[in-house]
């Protein structure tokens, strides 16, 4: 394609190629500090084209496609070209990992163990993942946390982290000195930002960690937390993977790990303060 | 009278949790989330092929699950089949 580019997150390395060069552009300079794909051969390839040549000057819309695609997915103008650059990535992930099992999920580290975060929509995963890293957690990923089904180590894949709406503010608040993205108003989530993970994020991109627990945060309600048992942990991890029916056993295996060994909680709560004191009261007491 | 066993040992993957039992079916990829009884019918089906009323006075004996009707036990006896669980002979 005209333009191209490639990049690493964690143990994946993606190729980007597009019709139009602000996409590339805007990848290279928010993961200016992402290490290039292992020996330079990357897993999965994004393309971003023109349905018709014309439409690159004319209307430009951007369709993603790439190794794997969604054949219904809908256009996004040229100025939300870093967004269609992110879905595909995301949609790779999605659809085509194989080799770890792919939850959806927040990650953040600390001591050599790592705490995930799954739910809904708007549950807040991403906005609290980022809050923990600003209070010095390390971020391992704000959308995908791989479970490696050969030792049950947690990987990171630490892409830009995506806030959206009422997060924005709050982040730009919390992190005032951090490496924002432009910002994007009316992507089909509303608008976005991206956040740069941190220095100390992305330099430790390559070392797992042990989970240790495993959070159902929700968002707008009064602070309350249960113990989720295992096999609720286990249907409901499930149906946060998009990989878990495609590695039979492997994934099975994976989960069971995870779900008997891990500890985990659901956590209402009505603000983001609240979340954060009650997520160190929880991690202290494991 | 139908009899019943449980799907070969090598098909399937056990682990019980909690209150619930998942079952990884080999043959089909696919996972099951059960409740009692159903880990215990698939255990008094490992050994031998039994029919319904002696499968029903074998889970009272053992499990003290006494208060199964025949008719339910051969219903979900047929859904466990259906679902690669169980086989019919």
């Amino acid at each position: 394609m005209r333009h191209a580019t490639a990049l690493r997150i964690g143990p994946v390395g993606f190729r980007l190629g597009s019709d139009w060069p602000g996409p590339v552009a805007a990848i290279d300079d928010l993961y200016a500090g992402y290490p290039q794909p292992l020996d330079g051969i990357p897993d999965f390839t994004v393309r971003l084209f023109a349905a018709r040549p014309w439409r690159r000057w004319l209307r430009p819309s951007v369709h993603i496609g790439g190794d794997y695609v969604l054949p219904d997915a809908a256009p996004l103008p040229l100025a939300l070209g870093l967004i269609a650059a992110e879905m595909g990535m995301n949609l790779q992930m999605a659809l085509g990992q194989r080799r770890y099992l792919l939850l959806h999920a927040s990650a953040v580290e600390r001591d050599g163990r790592a705490l995930l975060m799954t739910g809904i929509s708007g549950a807040g995963k991403s906005t609290l993942a980022a809050l923990l890293m600003a209070r010095g957690w390390r971020l391992m990923g704000d959308e995908f946390a791989l479970v490696d089904p050969e030792t049950g180590l947690v990987h990171a894949f630490p892409r830009l982290i995506s806030l959206k709406n009422e997060a924005i503010p709050v982040m730009e608040a919390a992190l005032p000195g951090a490496r924002f993205g432009p910002r994007l108003e009316g992507t089909p989530k509303g608008t976005i930002r991206h956040l740069v993970p941190d220095a100390g994020s992305l330099a430790a991109m390559d070392a797992p960690a042990v989970p240790a627990l495993i959070l159902f945060p929700r968002y707008g309600f009064a602070t309350e937390t249960r113990e989720v048992l295992p096999s609720e942990t286990f249907l409901w991890l499930t149906q946060a993977s998009t990989n878990y029916v495609a590695l039979a056993e492997r994934g099975f295996d994976a989960l069971t790990r995870l779900v008997t060994q891990v500890p985990a909680r659901a956590l209402d709560y009505p603000d983001t303060d609240s979340a954060i004191a009650e997520v160190e009261r929880l991690w202290a007491s494991l | 009278m139908n009899r019943y066993r449980a799907a070969a040992p090598a098909t399937l993957r056990i682990v019980p949790l909690d209150a619930l039992t998942l079952i990884y079916h080999r043959a089909s990829g696919i996972t099951h989330i059960v409740d009692s009884p159903v880990p215990e019918i698939l255990e008094a089906l490992a050994g031998e092929a039994l029919a319904v009323p002696v499968l029903l006075a074998r889970l009272a004996e053992r499990f003290e699950l006494a208060d199964g009707e025949a008719e339910a036990l051969a219903a979900r006896l047929d859904e466990l089949a259906a679902a690669g669980l169980v086989e019919r002979l």
